[in-house]
């Protein structure tokens, strides 16, 4: 990198006129700079760097910084984006908190966030386990087992769930065959959540690929020795799989910890758009959306917006905090 | 993989009869696990497949069949749903809506590909003032959930007249505003040997050479998986097209589809299935040619699914 001074005509044996336009096109610039405090960086890297990162940059300034900024204000104004907007200080965070649709949507989000986490990475880490016993056709049950992560958020799957699980749906008829009729999941406020948590998990596949990824990555010296030691699979488990694969533990809860919060079109296609039945299935997306685009109230819905903001930064902090008990890193990687 | 594979132990002429038999009680423990193996992994994949397969055949079944009949395969088979989704809804063609989502996704690989490449490209290869912290703010925006842009988005785009055009889904795209794909391609590019970088170098090329002639065609596989992504996740989008598309002849697979089963009544099950069979058909065709890409990316790339 360094060890070639652009001002300097490199003379290359085989190659009759070292292209020094390439290198600098503003010639009329005497080099090395008259910027010695600067001179780490080579003018013609800057230059590039900067034309080379402008639409990242513009992108960046203009749909998340400038829009983030634009929210924090809104938060603290009504706005229905016809009117100018008011400044209203906190008056959208006293009012979210004293808004019981509001609270249900907290509740319905955190108790799909809580049980559906958890479920889909149990499931995850055990077909992944499964499939690390490297049989036959393990390639295959892998391909399989992780398409439905890539279709699981889609508006057709959310139609065929909501067939499946309706009153007299499929579901309905074989529990009423086995003698427990609760009329269809869907129309069920009891039931209406673990039927979106079931979807969740249905989508299991991409959080177990980077499990098995991250299987296949422990020594089976490990193994090997514990057996030596009388180990059985159970204390393998605990002692040597779960620590070295924490790191990816760690990686698959927070990016599906912070996925789970942001479910909106299967919650929004069951229900009709309505979060019902009783607001069971009110997620905060949901809510987020319908207060800000279809009451056009986007002072409440950016308030709404900083609130989530917080409560994932406050997770993601807490888990970053936690993660240097439990998870760990074997010395020699990075 | 190679233990499985059931040659006939060596011969060796004197017969030890104990070590063969031991050998035979291996295979045998072997062989229990392999069975245990795939008849677990089998159920799970029964489990997995039901409601794809479920949806197949309903799409098939006559309407009476699809809700309430728990038997899979159709007694009767009728192609009708497939006449009734591809007849259109509301007077738009379906082959309006699924051009529609066709041009989105094209368009999206295309500005994902363009903008990904330079930028991780900056991030990779040029030491300039500001890389270390924009690097901090790039990685900081995937954890950003899109709650806090998308109401400022909204009113942005209103402001500009773009409600109701392609521009607010598709800008994003080409200002490398995904930055799972910049990410994923830094890493890649990092695995280039530097020495390629030098020896252009001293050949004479500057920035703009060496990624267009040496970077660009070696970072095929990320782009190739970064364009597979982009595609199936702009296919599948529901929420922004949901924001910013008004005119049905605008409305893409997804938003049709939500209106059709807003519109039909509850017992037209059938054309809805077959819908979301169409809908869902080009991302199960990417599935099928280039799953060893998408889940090499998942897997060494860590993207959600």
């Amino acid at each position: 990198m360094a060890s070639i001074d652009p001002g300097a005509p490199v003379a290359v044996p085989g190659q009759p006129a070292p292209a020094q336009h390439l290198q600098r096109t503003d010639a009329e610039t005497p080099l090395p700079s008259p910027r010695p405090a600067k001179r780490k960086y080579k003018r013609e890297d800057i230059r590039s760097g900067y034309l080379f990162l402008s639409p990242w940059i513009i992108g960046f300034v203009g749909l998340t910084a400038f829009p983030m900024i634009a929210s924090l204000y809104l938060a603290f104004t009504d706005y229905d984006l016809f009117t100018s907007p008011q400044w209203v200080g906190f008056d959208n965070f006293v009012d979210l908190f004293n808004d019981p649709r509001f609270i249900q949507s907290a509740q319905v989000t955190a108790g799909y966030v809580l049980l559906g986490t958890p479920i889909k990475l149990g499931a995850a880490l055990a077909v992944a386990m499964l499939l690390n016993m490297k049989h036959r056709g393990q390639g295959a049950y892998r391909s399989i087992f992780y398409a439905p992560s890539l279709i699981g958020a889609s508006v057709s799957i959310a139609i065929v769930w909501k067939a499946m699980f309706i009153d007299d749906g499929i579901v309905d008829r074989v529990q009423q065959s086995v003698g427990i009729d609760i009329g269809g999941w869907v129309g069920n406020p009891a039931f209406s959540l673990p039927m979106l948590i079931l979807l969740g998990v249905w989508g299991f596949g991409a959080p177990m690929v980077i499990f098995l990824a991250g299987l296949k990555q422990i020594p089976a010296e490990l193994y090997e020795a514990a057996e030596c030691d009388g180990a059985g699979p159970v204390r393998k488990f605990w002692n040597i799989t779960l620590p070295m694969l924490s790191p990816v533990l760690f990686f698959n809860l927070l990016l599906e910890t912070i996925a789970a919060f942001q479910v909106f079109s299967s919650a929004y296609i069951i229900s009709g758009g309505t979060g019902g039945p009783a607001g069971s299935t009110m997620f905060y997306t949901l809510y987020l959306y319908l207060r800000g685009f279809q009451d056009f109230q986007m002072g409440y819905a950016s308030a709404m917006a900083w609130v989530l903001v917080s409560v994932i930064a406050v997770i993601t902090v807490i888990l970053f905090r936690s993660s240097k008990g439990w998870v760990h890193y074997t010395g020699d990687e990075r | 993989m190679t233990t499985l594979t059931e040659s006939p132990a060596p011969q060796t002429p004197p017969v030890d009869h104990e070590a063969l038999a031991r050998r035979a009680a291996a295979r045998n423990k072997r062989r229990v696990k392999s069975v245990i193996f795939h008849a677990v992994a089998v159920g799970a994949t029964i489990v997995v497949l039901y409601p794809a397969a479920w949806m197949l055949f309903a799409s098939m079944k006559p309407n009476s069949d699809i809700i309430g009949n728990t038997q899979l395969i159709p007694d009767v088979w009728t192609a009708e749903h497939y006449t009734t989704a591809l007849s259109g809804i509301g007077g738009v063609s379906f082959w309006t809506f699924f051009n529609n989502s066709l041009l989105l996704a094209v368009l999206s690989v295309v500005g994902t590909v363009l903008s990904s490449t330079v930028a991780a490209y900056a991030f990779a290869r040029i030491d300039f003032p500001g890389r270390g912290p924009l690097f901090a703010v790039m990685i900081g925006t995937l954890l950003l959930p899109f709650h806090v842009t998308i109401i400022p988005q909204y009113i942005l785009f209103n402001n500009l007249g773009m409600v109701n055009t392609y521009y607010p889904l598709l800008l994003p795209k080409f200002l490398a505003a995904e930055a799972f794909f910049v990410f994923l391609m830094i890493q890649f590019i990092r695995g280039i040997p530097r020495s390629l970088d030098e020896a252009a170098r001293i050949d004479g090329c500057g920035h703009g050479r060496i990624f267009f002639r040496i970077i660009l065609p070696l970072m095929r596989p990320a782009i190739v998986t970064s364009s597979i992504f982009t595609f199936i996740w702009s296919w599948n989008d529901f929420l922004g097209p949901l924001l910013y598309l008004k005119d049905p002849a605008l409305y893409t697979m997804p938003i049709a589809l939500r209106q059709y089963v807003d519109q039909t009544s509850v017992s037209d099950y059938g054309a809805q299935m077959a819908m979301a069979v169409l809908a869902l058909l080009p991302v199960m065709i990417f599935f099928v040619v280039f799953q060893r890409f998408l889940i090499n990316g998942v897997a060494t790339q860590g993207i959600k699914g």
